[in-house]
Formats: structure tokens, sequence, C-alpha cells
């Protein structure tokens, strides 16, 4: 049986398609999670997909912040569930403080649609054990508030504990420069593309994996962090239910 | 008997916070000819009217809505300006526009 992940719809998400499409073809059962219903429907990870979110109206994620199906994801992901936000779920999970730093707005002022490449700062994790080999992994940005900002303590506390997941790098897989360099689409901090929180059980990142999951679309770089995830969210759902089994 | 206040809250990038928007800004002025204006900040002004028994309350309300809504305490800071109160059975008293 293959493993149910959710794909929140907010009015004004425009990649849950896109990701819905992505997931099944990694072998999940998608689930299409309505804003308004604080329901998360007995789903094993969540991904907060792309788009604008309530029009992203005074700052980009944060009416989606206070959405019914937000507090259900805040409490499976306080209770160890496995949440991925790409580009608008990103800013949303910022918002919500549940993902560190903020996205302010591009350095340029430019909405910005185009590819990238990143790299996997962390091999090791819930989003990142099946990435492959390929460094480093291209796929497309799309978004106007995508400058990744933390204090300095902040920034040296992730980088410390190994929560900085994926970097902007240029083609020979350097980092990228905070200023003036077109490998760092928006001008983020120290070239951070996505981070988790502390527990390692909530991710964002700004590019968007879904959109480079097959060769029609011109890169398959990103099907290996949906794998990933795919595969986390599978284990994550054998375990509660050994779990279950057990507790009898 | 609850009094309706009018409060705008003004919302900026923090100092420091980089702010492109202040910078595309000073970067038209030479354009218009204009000299000696630096440090520009582009922020938001939000207003509102709240009911409450007294200042107090109103106030403690829109910080709350400031704080947790209108302004993102990592990279905004915010100030609020009372505007004025209009009791519901008396006339207007202090408007403030």
């Amino acid at each position: 049986m293959s493993v149910r992940v959710g794909v929140v719809v907010f009015p004004g998400s425009n990649c849950d398609r896109d990701t819905t499409h992505a997931l099944a073809l990694a072998g999940a059962e998608p689930v299409e999670l309505w804003h308004e219903a604080a329901d998360l429907r007995g789903v094993a990870g969540v991904i907060l997909p792309g788009g604008f979110a309530y029009g992203d109206y005074l700052r980009a994620g944060v009416i989606a912040r206070f959405s019914p199906v937000m507090r259900a994801v805040a409490a499976f992901a306080a209770d160890g569930g496995l949440v991925l936000g790409i580009c608008n779920g990103f800013q949303v999970l910022a918002e919500a403080g549940l993902v560190p730093g903020a996205l302010l707005r591009n350095r340029g002022l430019r909405f910005l649609g185009r590819d990238v490449r990143i790299a996997v700062e962390q091999p090791a994790t819930p989003f990142t054990h099946l990435a492959g080999p390929r460094r480093p992994l291209r796929m497309p940005v799309a978004h106007g508030e995508g400058c990744f900002f933390a204090d300095a303590a902040t920034l040296d506390e992730l980088e410390a504990n190994g929560r900085v997941l994926f970097r902007y790098v240029r083609d020979d897989g350097a980092t990228a420069a905070e200023v003036d360099d077109p490998a760092n689409p928006n001008g983020s901090l120290r070239a951070i593309a996505g981070v988790r929180n502390a527990a390692g059980n909530v991710a964002g990142l700004m590019p968007h994996p879904e959109r480079a999951s097959e060769g029609i679309l011109g890169s398959d770089d990103g099907f290996g962090l949906i794998r990933s995830f795919v595969d986390s969210a599978a284990a994550a759902d054998r375990g509660s239910r050994t779990l279950e089994v057990a507790g009898r | 008997m609850s009094i309706e206040y009018r409060f705008a809250v003004n919302v900026l990038p923090k100092p420091g916070i980089l702010d492109p928007q202040g910078r595309a800004v000073e970067g038209s002025l030479a354009h218009l000819a204009i000299e000696g204006v630096t440090a520009v900040r582009v922020g938001r002004r939000v207003e509102l009217t709240v009911a409450a028994d007294d200042e107090g309350a109103a106030r403690t309300v829109v910080e709350q809505l400031a704080r947790e809504l209108l302004s993102n305490p990592l990279i905004e800071a915010f100030g609020l300006e009372l505007l004025g109160a209009t009791s519901s059975t008396t006339s207007a008293t202090g408007a403030g526009r």
C-alpha cells in the first residue's frame, strides 16, 4: 500500500497539482488538504506547495499561517510529523515559526523564474537521503520574496547544527556569493536555499524540486528530494503502525 | 459602553535589514535632480478601528495584532498612532483627522 502524503491547497496555491503529480510518480498516494479543514486525513507527511497563498497579501505566507489547516500542520509537526514547504510553502513555514528565518524581498527586487543550482549540504536527512549522487542539482525558482534572512547568531547556529539543507551554488559547485552573484538569485544570506527546524522533521526550500521531477521538464534533479520525502513518510507510517500494534 | 478607537500601525524594516525598495527609491532620486536625501526605508501603514472599553484595552488588542500579523518581529518593527476615538453614544472626541 502506498503511503498517503498530504498536499495543502490554499486559495492561491498553484504548484499543488505539480506536487501531487510528482508524489504519485514517486509512488505515494497524494491527498489534497483543503485550507479550511483542520483534518490531515491520516497522512504520513505534509507538503506545503508553491503559489501565492491568500494572494500573499501583507507578507508572503502570513495569512496562510492562521488557516485551520496550518493549526493542524503545526500540531502534526510538533508531534514529529514530516513537513516540507516548497517556495511559498517555505514562506508559510517561516511565518509560522516552524522553520527559522524569514524570506525577504529579492535583493534585486524582481520576481525571478529561472533555473538555479543548489548543493545538498546535508545528504543524510529525511528530505535528502535519496537525492542521488549528481551535484549540483538543477531546478527552477519562481519567487519575488526568497532572500533568506536570519540574524548572525541564528545563521551560525544553523550551520553548526547541520540545519542548512541547501545552498545556491555556481555551476562548478562553489557556494554563491550573497551580493552580485547570479548563482544566488535572491541574495540569500550565506546563499542559503533551504533549512530545517531543530528537531529535523520540518524543512523548507525556495527552489522547486517538483518542477524538476521528470526528464521531459528539462531536469529530473529534484525528483530525488521528492523520493526522499515519500520514502521517509513511508518509514514514519510503518513506524507508527508498528507502534500501534506493539501498543495493543 | 464601548468606544471606537482609530489606530494606525506603522511597520518598517528593522535597522540593518536589507530594504531593496528603499534603495530603489533612493536610486531614483538622481532622476528627479533631488540631492541630500538618504536612508530611505519603505514600510507599510495599516489603519484600523477597534471597539474597546478604554484606550488601554484598545491598545492591547492593536499591539497583539501588530505583533502577530501586521509585522514579522524577526525583520520588522512597528509603532502605533492613536488617530481618534468615537463614543457610540456621544459624538466624536479627539478625532485625529
